[in-house]
């Protein structure tokens, strides 16, 4: 039995906090009390033509006010539409979907990427343990401040505007970061680097994969990754990003 | 006019339908993603997803792709096979009080007439026969295109079958009415028909298909006035009825294909948008019915000539 509810859900505030990066807060009743780390909700368009819901990692909950945070980048006419929405404007949205990240470990080592970074400030919020967070961006960075509430942040900018130059392993390796779990969410050869990453570290990892979905829960059988082991589904070895994962360990699945 | 008036009851060869909305293959599953969002006990029919002999890995990903008004798909007919479908989905849908249409698929005759068999004797209500999937490389759409070959399985498959067969066909045909008359004439006790129509898209940023597949079959409310017209023509070419599909959002595009001449509707790609599109669809007949003071379904099949 999943908690995933369907609904119109008002927009409380949606403002661009980045070249093409948009911070969305939405009303969400039944959705953010149910909501745990990693988990995304389906967002609608209201165009008719643009049938499927676009799938948005849950960035962050507040339970005061029982509302999400959903932080998105502009990539198409779909997350287009959604830019121009205002506060008080109402966008169709089922959540919360998918499974999140495990709590495990005392000393997490959070790696974000890109637009992989958002779903991971909801879990550096929660966690009580040791924290040490890596975040990897192109130029322009978002959410920094966010997350150095929650622990020690490093920064890695490919164009050396801020931070440690090149990706999140070159800033992992120039401070020596390490940890007894890993969490990440990123683009698929960030992930590829640091499953080697972790498994010749011998850390235990939680990696968040993404891929194009259709229905959001698991009927449609569009977004699946291959797997290690036979998935539960159809018994081959193609596990469902939006119902299996979209977390999964990085030595379930082959990137 | 009183709900309670209104006859929303179908029969499809000599079995009782209590409404005329059923789910189209591959878009619902075996039901249990959806049994959190909608009552299944209130669809007419659950049509599976297709059930082969082995389990179907399936295409490469990315395996959607959305166009205006429509979505690609080349999902490659991934399922467990017939083994768990028997195991682990029938008892599920068994519990619940709806009928139950099982889609088959296989590379070769002898794989389709081998799951048909193995059907026989499971408590299903109908088969689907799926001649028409564009996204796989052997069996599927190849039976499907040449009304000799359509005709030629149909017959075949139904010596196996001790369960009505419904035989789906494939838009992506010159003459649908040759192709339904060859369905009819190899013993198929009903049609469904459309499948998706074959598509592309290319992504021009990437000068790349978007599609690991290269080609997927087009669906959702992009194809439905194609849909309505092939589902005319098969009603005109035959007197089996006929299960029509093809971008069916809400219960006027269903009510389309009833007056086109179908005996049931299917709901698909709505169900992505909607998971509860299918009981909208059926509110959504039940008040035209209400509205235009119309007390019987049966009296709207082909009724527009």
């Amino acid at each position: 039995m999943t908690l995933a509810v369907k609904r119109t859900n008002k927009v409380l505030k949606n403002e661009k906090i980045a070249e093409g990066i948009y911070d969305m807060w939405l009303e969400a009743k039944d959705m953010a009390s149910f909501a745990k780390p990693g988990q995304f909700v389906s967002l609608y368009c209201n165009d008719g033509s643009r049938l499927l819901p676009r799938p948005i990692s849950i960035c962050e909950t507040d339970q005061s006010t029982e509302s999400l945070r959903l932080l998105y980048r502009v990539v198409g006419k779909g997350t287009e539409e959604f830019s121009k929405l205002r506060p008080g404007d109402m966008i169709d949205c089922m959540g919360p979907l998918g499974n999140g990240f495990t709590f495990e470990g005392t000393r997490a080592l959070i790696i974000g990427g890109g637009i992989g970074i958002p779903p991971l400030l909801e879990l550096a919020k929660r966690l009580s343990c040791e924290k040490t967070i890596v975040l990897g961006f192109r130029d322009e960075t978002f959410l920094v401040k966010d997350f150095e509430k929650y622990g020690s942040t490093y920064v890695a900018t490919e164009n050396g505007n801020l931070g440690t130059k090149g990706n999140v392993l070159d800033a992992i390796r120039k401070h020596r970061l390490t940890g007894d779990i890993i969490y990440a969410c990123g683009p698929a050869p960030m992930l590829r680097g640091i499953k080697e990453f972790a498994m010749e570290s011998k850390i235990k990892a939680q990696l968040s994969l993404e891929e194009r979905m259709a229905c959001g829960i698991g009927a449609c059988l569009a977004c699946v990754c291959k797997s290690v082991k036979t998935d539960p589904h159809t018994n081959v070895n193609n596990k469902r990003i939006c119902k299996e994962g979209p977390v999964f360990y990085a030595e379930e699945v082959i990137l | 006019m009183k709900n309670a008036d209104i006859n929303l009851k179908v029969n499809i060869a000599g079995i009782t339908f209590q409404n005329p909305v059923t789910t189209a293959s591959g878009t619902f599953g075996s039901g249990m993603e959806y049994s959190d969002f909608v009552d299944l006990s209130r669809l007419g029919a659950l049509t599976t997803k297709g059930v082969s002999l082995d389990p179907w890995p399936g295409n490469p990903t990315p395996r959607v792709a959305e166009t205006y008004g429509g979505m690609l798909n080349a999902i490659g007919l991934q399922n467990p096979g017939i083994d768990v479908f028997i195991k682990r989905d029938l008892p599920f849908l068994k519990s619940y009080n709806t009928r139950i249409i099982v889609n088959v698929v296989g590379k070769t005759e002898e794989e389709y007439c081998a799951v048909v068999e193995r059907l026989s004797d499971c408590d299903v209500d109908m088969l689907e026969v799926n001649i028409s999937c564009p996204n796989v490389k052997e069996g599927g759409i190849a039976f499907g295109q040449d009304p000799k070959r359509v005709e030629a399985i149909t017959k075949q498959v139904k010596k196996y079958s001790k369960k009505p067969l419904i035989i789906k066909l494939s838009p992506n045909v010159t003459d649908i009415g040759e192709n339904a008359k060859a369905a009819e004439a190899g013993g198929a006790d009903a049609i469904s028909l459309i499948n998706t129509l074959t598509g592309m898209k290319i992504d021009v940023e990437r000068r790349a298909f978007v599609l690991a597949n290269k080609t997927g079959g087009l669906s959702g409310p992009a194809i439905k006035p194609i849909a309505v017209r092939m589902v005319y023509q098969a009603a005109c070419a035959v007197q089996i009825p006929i299960i029509g599909m093809g971008g069916i959002m809400n219960g006027e595009d269903a009510l389309e294909f009833i007056m086109a001449g179908a005996t049931m509707v299917a709901v698909g790609t709505a169900n992505f948008i909607n998971p509860k599109a299918t009981m909208e669809v059926i509110d959504g007949i039940e008040a035209y019915l209400k509205r235009n003071n119309i007390k019987d379904i049966n009296e709207l099949i082909g009724c527009v000539r």
